[in-house]
């Protein structure tokens, strides 16, 4: 209990870091141990495999992703001028707001009986034997088990979003992209700027 | 009782509320779009947690896949994110998302 807690508190912390930052490069490092600390959680609720997940896909792809962007955008530019606070006004009101309907939440999760039924044991069998197993929940086996018997249908939807993600991203931010006066038509536009000029001095 | 979850749920619970909240208010009161991004990801964190929790407490790994799916979702949704904040920033030389407004009706 008092470990959970010590643990919940640095993650709360951390997402408050994240949100709090003036600067987006300190928000990712905030972000990297947030992400660190919930790969701690997952294992302590037998999630092996997605612990593992957590820090290669989360801290290995998504956040090296920002990095890269932020890279991008702000090289020599104040791109990120823009102050922290979007609403200075209704800032307090709305965490306010926020801070009711967490208090709301927390109290109906307090009063629903949530140990009511036992119906949705299923699937895995034992929490009990060595790790990796099969049968054993949480083990990697068992998850992939799951995944490609169960569930294989989800899993092949999962496929053809990620298709559609990767060709959307190529779409809007590759380089012949249709919404982006990109540089080599600014270019083109310059040189033929400069050969009408060439031709104005020779006739 | 079929697990036996570290704490009680009502624990994991609260703390996912919390950090939802938090990735809520980054969301609203930021500018800065990178950052919002970044709250976004934090509300599915703080949902994925919750399915882990749920899915310990009944022994039932349905939602470890669904938590799966989540990060799937959650890594497609930044790819795309990102790409249209670089597509943002190349047209128009800032990002702010007060001043992107090109599709207000």
């Amino acid at each position: 209990m008092l470990l959970f807690w010590l643990l919940g508190i640095l993650l709360i912390a951390s997402a408050v870091f994240v949100v709090m930052q003036r600067k987006p490069v300190y928000s990712v490092v905030g972000l990297l141990l947030h992400f660190a600390i919930l790969a701690v959680f997952y294992l302590t609720l037998n999630a092996e495999f997605l612990a593992v997940i957590q820090i290669v896909i989360y801290t290995g792809a998504i956040l090296i992703l920002f990095v890269f962007v932020i890279a991008l955008l702000s090289s020599g530019t104040e791109a990120f001028a823009a102050g922290p606070n979007r609403m200075p006004k209704a800032g307090v009101p709305a965490a306010l707001l926020a801070l009711v309907a967490l208090g709301l939440l927390i109290y109906g999760v307090s009063r629903g009986n949530l140990f009511a039924s036992g119906a949705h044991v299923a699937a895995s069998t034992s929490i009990a034997g060595p790790p990796g197993t099969a049968n054993v929940f949480g083990s990697v086996a068992d998850f992939g088990k799951a995944l490609f018997t169960t569930h294989l249908l989800p899993f092949e939807i999962m496929a053809l979003i990620l298709m559609v993600a990767v060709v959307g991203v190529v779409a809007l931010a590759g380089d012949e992209s249709p919404y982006v006066p990109t540089r080599k038509r600014a270019s083109a536009v310059e040189r033929e700027m400069r050969e009408a000029i060439v031709r104005a001095g020779e006739g | 009782m079929p697990g036996t979850l570290p704490v009680a749920i009502e624990n994991y619970i609260a703390l996912s509320a919390v950090i939802f909240f938090v990735g809520v208010a980054g969301v609203m009161l930021r500018r800065n779009p990178l950052i919002m991004l970044m709250s976004i990801e934090l509300m599915w964190n703080a949902a994925n947690l919750l399915f882990l929790a749920f899915s310990k407490m009944w022994l039932n790994n349905a939602g470890h896949v669904f938590a799966f799916l989540v990060i799937t979702v959650a890594a497609a949704e930044a790819a795309i994110g990102l790409a249209i904040v670089v597509t943002v920033f190349r047209s128009a030389k800032h990002v702010d998302v007060d001043e992107v407004n090109l599709l207000k009706g």
